[in-house]
C-alpha cells in the first residue's frame, strides 16, 4: 500500500498526494442550469499542470468538503486546468458558487487514463451521456490533434433535454468537422426540435465504424453504460475493446483508504478507466 | 415500383435482411414507395393503422400530445428502422403521431394485405413476428431506459 502510494505521488508530481494546492479560479462558464465550467490556474505560481485524458483531481472548497472531478480540459495545453462540475451536493454547490478570483484546492491528478495509444490504427467511438462527455472530452482533444493515427472518430452523445447539453459551441463545431462524426440525442423533446430524440444505446446501431477494429470509451450513467456495452457487444465489439470509466466514492484519490473499491480494484488507483472484459464478472452485480 | 425493383428494394431495408426469397415475391404486392415532405403528417393517433413503413431515407418523428407541454417527440426514426406496428395489433389504430421532420422516402406496405398473407402462409407470418417482436423488444429497452432518467445525480 505504501508503495501503490508513492507511486501515484511520483506520477502525480506531488511530494504529498494528500496535500491540496491552491488554485486560483480565473473564469466560471455556465454549461446547463446546474453545471458549471471552471477554468483555474495555480495559485502560488507553479508550473503547467500535466495529466492524461481520463483522469481526475480531488477539488476541496475549503471549509465544506472535497469531491473527485474529472479533468475536462486539453491535455496539450496544461496551462490551465478544466473541470466541469455540476452543483449537486453540498460541495460541488460551493464549487460552483466560487467567484473568479477566489481559491480552492486541489489535490492531483489521480488514477489512470483513456487508451489513446492502444487505440491507434483503429477506429475510436465514443459513447457517452450527460455530464459523462466532460471526463471524455481531454480524450477528444487528443484524438483530433493527432487525427492522422486514427481511423473513424465518432462520438455518440445523449442528454436528457437540449437544455442539459454541455458544451453546446463546441459540439456545433465539432458537427462541422468532416473528420468527426457526431450524433448527439436527447431523452425528450418538444415537437419543434429537429434533432434526434431517443436514448443514446439506439444511436449505436446506426453509427459507422468498422467493429472488429474499434475500441469504445464509454462514460456515462452506470446504468447508461450497461446498455451501450450490450449494444457494442451486439455490434460486434469485443469487451477487451470497451472503456469505461467508473464512480466509486472516491476520498483519498490513490488507494489508501478503500472508500472505493470495486470487486477486487479500487476506482481510484486501479481507474476509473477499466477494460470492460476486466471488470465484466462484477459490472452489473448489485452488491458491488 | 415494378416488380424486380420492390423486390429488390425491400430485400436491401435491413428489416427484411435474408428474409427468404419467396417470402419477398409475396411481399411485393402489398408494397409501394412513399415521400414525405419536412413537416408533413405521416399518420395521426387514433386513425385506423393501415399502413407499415420501412424508412429508407429521412427522418420520422413520433410524436404524442401531452397537457401543459404540448406536443413531444418520443422517439427519432431514420434510414432502416420501420415505422408503425399498430396494423398487426387490434384494433389497428395508430397509438401516436407521426411526422416528417425532412424530406424521407419509404416504403408503405399495406397492412391489411401483409395480415392476409400472414395468414395463408404462417411461416412468412412467424418470420414477420419474430422481426416485429425484435424491434419492439428494442423500443421497449429504450423506453425503460427513458423512464430511469438516467442523467439525474451524475458525477461530474
Amino acid at each position: 500500500m505504501a508503495f501503490a502510494l508513492e507511486k501515484q505521488a511520483i506520477m502525480a508530481g506531488l511530494s504529498d498526494p494528500m496535500l491540496p494546492s491552491p488554485f486560483c479560479l480565473q473564469r466560471v462558464r455556465k454549461e446547463t442550469y446546474d453545471t458549471f465550467t471552471l477554468e483555474l490556474e495555480p495559485a502560488n505560481g507553479a508550473g503547467e499542470f500535466s495529466f492524461a485524458a481520463g483522469q481526475f483531481n480531488m477539488l476541496y472548497a475549503f471549509g465544506v468538503g472535497e469531491v473527485p472531478i474529472s479533468i475536462s480540459g486539453d491535455p496539450s495545453k496544461p496551462q490551465t486546468l478544466v473541470h466541469t462540475v455540476r452543483a449537486v451536493g453540498t460541495v460541488t454547490q460551493a464549487l460552483c458558487k466560487l467567484k473568479r478570483g477566489e481559491v480552492l484546492g486541489v489535490r492531483g491528478p489521480f488514477g489512470n487514463h483513456w487508451p489513446v495509444e492502444e487505440a491507434v490504427g483503429s477506429d475510436v467511438v465514443i459513447v457517452t451521456g450527460g455530464i459523462g462527455l466532460a471526463p471524455l472530452r481531454p480524450a477528444l482533444y487528443h484524438l483530433l490533434s493527432n487525427r492522422e493515427k486514427y481511423g473513424r472518430i465518432v462520438l455518440v452523445y445523449g442528454a436528457r433535454t437540449l437544455q442539459d447539453m454541455l458544451y453546446k459551441r463546441e459540439l456545433e463545431q465539432w458537427r462541422s468537422q468532416l473528420d468527426l462524426e457526431v450524433d448527439v440525442t436527447v431523452d425528450t423533446a418538444p415537437a419543434s426540435y429537429r434533432g434526434n430524440v431517443g436514448v443514446v444505446t439506439t444511436l449505436i446501431p446506426r453509427v459507422q465504424f468498422d467493429p472488429f477494429q474499434t475500441v469504445a470509451l464509454v462514460c456515462g450513467p452506470e446504468v447508461m453504460m450497461r446498455f451501450t456495452v450490450r449494444e457494442l457487444e451486439h455490434r460486434g465489439v469485443e469487451p477487451e475493446n470497451i472503456f469505461i470509466s467508473m464512480e466509486r466514492n472516491m476520498r483519498c484519490g490513490v488507494g489508501f483508504c478503500g472508500h472505493c473499491q470495486f470487486g477486487s480494484v479500487f476506482v481510484c488507483r486501479d481507474g476509473p478507466v477499466f477494460r470492460y472484459a476486466e471488470i465484466q464478472p462484477f459490472f452489473a452485480k448489485r452488491e458491488v | 415500383m415494378t416488380i424486380e425493383n420492390a423486390e429488390r428494394i425491400l430485400g436491401e431495408h435491413p428489416f427484411f435482411k435474408d428474409l427468404e426469397r419467396s417470402h419477398l415475391q409475396l411481399l411485393t404486392g402489398c408494397a409501394s414507395n412513399v415521400r414525405f415532405k419536412a413537416g408533413e403528417v405521416i399518420f395521426r393517433e387514433g386513425e385506423p393503422a393501415n399502413l407499415f413503413y420501412l424508412i429508407r431515407h429521412g427522418t420520422v418523428a413520433v410524436e404524442t400530445f401531452a397537457p401543459n407541454r404540448g406536443a413531444v417527440i418520443i422517439q427519432t426514426l431514420g434510414e432502416g428502422d420501420i415505422l408503425g406496428w399498430s396494423w398487426l395489433i387490434e384494433p389497428y389504430r395508430w397509438r401516436f403521431e407521426a411526422r416528417a421532420v425532412e424530406l424521407t422516402r419509404a416504403v408503405a406496405l399495406d397492412g391489411t394485405c401483409l395480415r392476409g398473407k400472414c395468414e395463408e402462409d404462417h411461416e412468412l407470418g412467424y418470420e414477420l413476428m419474430k422481426r416485429i417482436a425484435h424491434v419492439i423488444e428494442k423500443r421497449l429497452q429504450a423506453t425503460r431506459l427513458q423512464l430511469l432518467d438516467v442523467y439525474d445525480g451524475v458525477r461530474s
